[in-house]
């Protein structure tokens, strides 16, 4: 706790550069946008994530083509083959998440600035969020040119409220996960196997309400039910992560 | 914080002996061993010799008895373990970080049994090894999948400080992950195949007492067996680090075998390093 106490008087070089930094430490929003426009920065002259993680979803869909020896899938189908997909994908983008931070000293840097713990949380969740949707922006399209039997157009109100939802679920528990796993040895494998049981809950949900979504009648809309069971999953998980993140960060 | 100033630095021999909070481990477990004893062989007399042959089932039944308990008591023992692990990043004292290690670790095998007695109940009344139908014995199966990777975690990180405080925290995690897997796992089948017995409270007489029985006779081995891991890792700790004094300071000991208990340092000395 003491380190805590300490920081604002040695890290004032780190800092973003606001004249009033020094009296007082900056807000928390404007902490998690600098951090985020440092990680949406980073990726855009890396990148080294997101077309990484949406090559791989469409070569996926390749891939599930010819496994199931199918040209068009609908219904249960379709709903599993996109929510794996876009689930392995998003793996790859957790994996990847901490790992500049963990070898080039973002963390020090980080620890040292005067500003709040949580912030580092928000923005990699802001920022994992922002990857998983310019992820969907690929793999739905690619997913409905390659496999999806019936078109997307009635679909496409309800599949944006349920994708929006998981994404949110999978940007937290993604967060917390890669921030766990990043200082381990077995880094890559600890992200997979620790992050796979805990989302399987969002793919319940995600499939299940997308599912009635990819029929060829168009029946109904997502139900409420699953995006209500949604939404409370990553209510109760983003408070989690958020309240635990911070001991993450403690050397 | 209290331990430390119970236990002060420069601990001779006999103050490592009692060594606070740590000396307990051991007392009343000859005692506590003979109860979980009675205990089980009341809870099988009354399952083999009490409990009335269930009209469908017959004999198989019987299995709910080892196979219910056991998955009660392990999930329990998971959020216990993520109890014990919130008291551990609130005090930074270690020995919550060992508690939190056995009870989870010992959940673990009684999952394993939990999972395996399920499966043989399965294959007996349904005809196949796994039922997907099933949500309990399902998300039982995520969760077990969830808390095999707690020991690889504790594995892969060297640093005995980090890996206590890292392994609190996937505690607390999956400890609050057990209840809900179990709410979405539950919503997401519809109950295909008719449920023997949802709860304890639409039990029969006699089977709902031999139900309890079973129950806490599981509790009680449960509780057993975490004194009995707990006593050993200390001890095994404290002789770790009596022999490393008598060998001299700063002489490394060869370790036998791999462990992801938490360092022998910690657990001798009973505090952190701060």
């Amino acid at each position: 706790m003491s380190a805590r106490a300490e920081a604002p008087s040695r890290g004032e070089h780190t800092a973003p550069p606001r004249p009033a930094a020094r009296a007082n430490p900056p807000s928390l929003a404007a902490t998690v946008g600098a951090l985020l426009r440092k990680e949406l920065l980073v990726e855009l002259r890396t990148l080294e994530s997101v077309p990484g993680m949406s090559l791989f979803a469409v070569t996926t869909f390749v891939v599930f083509h010819f496994a199931l020896n199918r040209n068009s899938v609908e219904g249960d189908l379709a709903a599993g083959i996109l929510w794996v997909t876009l689930l392995f994908a998003a793996i790859l983008g957790v994996n990847r998440l901490f790992v500049a931070d963990a070898e080039e000293g973002g963390f020090d840097g980080f620890l040292l600035a005067p500003v709040d713990r949580s912030a580092m949380f928000l923005s990699k969740a802001l920022a994992l969020l922002a990857y998983l949707a310019v992820l969907e922006l690929v793999a739905v399209p690619a997913f409905a040119l390659l496999l999806l039997g019936p078109s997307l157009g009635q679909a496409m109100p309800g599949l944006l409220a349920v994708l929006a939802l998981g994404d949110l679920g999978v940007a937290v528990i993604g967060t917390l996960v890669a921030g766990l796993a990043v200082r381990t040895r077995a880094r890559d494998l600890l992200g997979a196997l620790l992050a796979l049981p805990l989302l399987v809950p969002i793919v319940i949900g995600g499939a299940r309400a997308t599912a009635p979504m990819f029929t060829l009648t168009h029946a109904t809309g997502p139900p409420g039910r699953w995006l209500l069971t949604l939404g409370l999953y990553d209510l109760v998980f983003g408070l989690i992560a958020f309240a635990l993140f911070d001991f993450l960060l403690e050397d | 914080m209290q331990s430390s100033s119970r236990h002060p630095a420069g601990s001779s021999l006999t103050k490592h002996r009692r060594g606070g909070d740590f000396g307990s481990y051991g007392r009343g477990l000859p005692a506590l061993s003979m109860a979980t004893v009675v205990a089980i062989a009341l809870a099988l007399a009354l399952v083999f010799f009490y409990a009335p042959l269930e009209a469908e089932e017959g004999f198989l039944q019987k299995i709910f008895y080892i196979h219910v308990p056991l998955a009660i008591v392990a999930l329990c023992g998971f959020v216990i373990g993520g109890l014990l692990a919130i008291q551990h990043l609130r005090t930074r004292d270690p020995k919550w970080d060992f508690r939190s290690y056995v009870a989870i670790h010992m959940s673990l095998i009684f999952a394993l049994g939990a999972l395996i007695t399920g499966s043989i109940w399965a294959r007996g009344s349904w005809g196949h090894w796994w039922v997907w139908s099933e949500p309990t014995l399902v998300s039982f199966l995520i969760v077990f999948l969830l808390y095999a990777t707690y020991q690889p975690l504790r594995f892969s990180i060297e640093d005995p400080e980090r890996q206590s405080r890292y392994a609190s925290v996937f505690a607390i995690t999956a400890g609050a992950f057990v209840p809900l897997n179990f709410i979405a796992v539950r919503l997401s089948s519809a109950y295909l195949h008719p449920r023997v017995l949802g709860s304890a409270s639409n039990l029969p007489g006699p089977m709902r007492l031999t139900f309890l029985v079973s129950l806490g006779a599981i509790s009680l081995l449960f509780v057993t067996l975490c004194k009995y891991e707990l006593a050993a890792k200390h001890t095994r700790a404290q002789v770790r680090a009596l022999r490393r004094r008598l060998a001299g300071e700063g002489v490394e000991l060869p370790r036998r075998g791999r462990s992801a208990a938490p360092s022998a340092t910690t657990i001798a000395a009973g505090r952190s390093g701060a």
